[in-house]
C-alpha cells in the first residue's frame, strides 16, 4: 500500500508507516521502510559488539561502489582511497548511535557523500555540484531533434530509424564496450552520473538513491533518463562507427 | 492531455518513467499502443534496454590488500579505544 508523501519539494512513495520523512544533509537518519534484510540488523549488532568478520563482510559489501561514488566528486583516484577510508571510520565512530532506523546502507552512503562533499571543497577540485538537486542542468533532448521529422504530416517522427542490436549480444558483452561505457559515464555531468552509478550499476531501489543523494523521486528520475539516454546514444556511436 | 497519438520524438521522453513504472494508465496505454505501430521505437526500447544492461555488467575490483590491511588498523585501533577486546 503506498502513500505518496510531499516535504518541502520532496516527492518520496513510501510504503506503508505514518512516520514523516525528512530529508536532511547531514549524517542522521532518514527512516525508511523495512527495506532492512535480517542479514543488515544481524551484521550491525555484530559490528557495534567488535566482530571483526561482520567488519570485514560490510566491507565487501560496500567499499567497491564507495570508491565508485567517491570518484564522482573528487577527480583523484588517491584522494578517492583516502575520502573512502574516512568514511569507514566516521561509520565507526557513529555506529553505537545508528538506530537502525534506515538502513545501514544508506546511512554509511550519506556519511560518504559529505564526507565526500568536504573533502573535494577542501582540495578545490570540487566539480560543479551548484545545483546538487536540479534536474535543469541542461534542456539536452534524450535523441537529437535531427533524427526526427521537423515539419509535415509526418513530424515528430524518425527521419533515421535506430536499427534493431539483436545481434549484438556478443559486442554488447565485450570489454571494449565495457571501457566505452565506462569512458561515457565519467563524462556525465556529476549529477548524473551518481544516479546512473547507484541506480544501473550498483542496483540500488529508487527510494535508497533519494534518500543518499537527497534528491525527489522525480528529479532522479530525470537524471537517470538523461544519462541513460548519452550513454544509448554513445553506444549507437560506437556500433555505427565500427 | 491530447488523445492524438504520440510521436516518436516524444516517445523517447517518456522512456524511463515507462520503465520507472511512472506513466498514468492512461499516458502507457498511449505509450504501448504507438510501439505496436513503429518499428523505430520498438528499436530504440531495444537499444535503451540492452544499454541497461550493459550498464549493470559494469563491474568493480575487489578491496585492494592495501586497503583492506589499513581498514582493519582503524577497526581494531577503534576497538581498543572503545574498551573492546581485541583477540576476538
Amino acid at each position: 500500500m503506498r502513500t505518496t508523501v510531499f516535504d518541502s519539494g520532496a516527492l518520496i512513495r513510501w510504503s506503508g508507516g505514518s512516520q514523516a520523512m525528512t530529508t536532511r544533509l547531514d549524517n542522521t537518519e532518514i527512516p525508511e521502510p523495512s527495506l532492512l534484510l535480517d542479514e543488515d540488523q544481524r551484521l550491525v549488532q555484530a559490528l557495534k559488539a567488535g566482530d571483526e568478520a561482520a567488519f570485514m563482510r560490510i566491507v565487501s559489501l560496500y567499499h567497491p561502489a564507495m570508491r565508485r561514488l567517491a570518484l564522482v566528486y573528487v577527480a583523484d583516484s588517491a584522494v578517492a582511497d583516502d575520502v573512502v577510508q574516512d568514511a569507514w571510520i566516521g561509520m565507526l565512530q557513529g555506529i553505537h548511535r545508528f538506530e537502525g532506523r534506515s538502513s545501514l546502507k544508506t546511512w554509511l552512503f550519506r556519511i560518504l557523500s559529505n564526507t565526500a562533499k568536504t573533502r573535494a571543497q577542501r582540495e578545490r577540485r570540487s566539480v560543479a555540484f551548484s545545483n546538487l538537486g536540479s534536474a535543469d542542468d541542461d534542456d539536452e533532448p534524450a535523441v537529437e531533434a535531427e533524427r526526427f521529422q521537423s515539419s509535415g504530416p509526418g513530424a515528430g517522427h524518425w527521419l533515421t530509424k535506430p536499427e534493431s542490436w539483436q545481434d549484438l549480444d556478443e559486442r554488447l558483452a565485450s570489454t571494449e564496450t565495457r571501457r566505452q561505457i565506462e569512458r561515457v559515464i565519467e563524462t556525465l555531468p556529476p549529477n548524473q552520473r551518481q544516479v546512473i552509478i547507484l541506480r544501473d550499476i550498483e542496483g540500488w531501489e529508487s527510494l535508497e538513491v533519494c534518500n543518499v543523494l537527497g534528491l525527489s523521486e522525480s528529479n532522479q528520475r530525470v537524471l537517470l533518463h538523461r544519462a541513460r539516454s548519452r550513454v544509448r546514444r554513445a553506444l549507437e556511436q560506437f556500433f555505427t562507427a565500427a | 492531455m491530447s488523445t492524438e497519438d504520440l510521436s516518436c520524438q516524444e516517445l523517447v521522453e517518456l522512456v524511463t518513467d515507462y520503465y520507472e513504472g511512472a506513466l498514468t494508465p492512461q499516458e502507457r496505454e498511449r505509450f504501448e499502443k504507438h510501439l505496436v505501430g513503429c518499428r523505430g521505437c520498438r528499436n530504440y526500447l531495444e537499444q535503451m534496454r540492452k544499454t541497461i544492461e550493459a550498464v549493470g555488467k559494469l563491474t568493480e575490483d575487489d578491496v585492494a590488500p592495501p586497503a583492506r590491511d589499513e581498514l582493519l588498523t582503524h577497526f581494531r585501533t577503534w576497538k581498543q579505544r572503545n574498551g573492546m577486546s581485541t583477540t576476538a
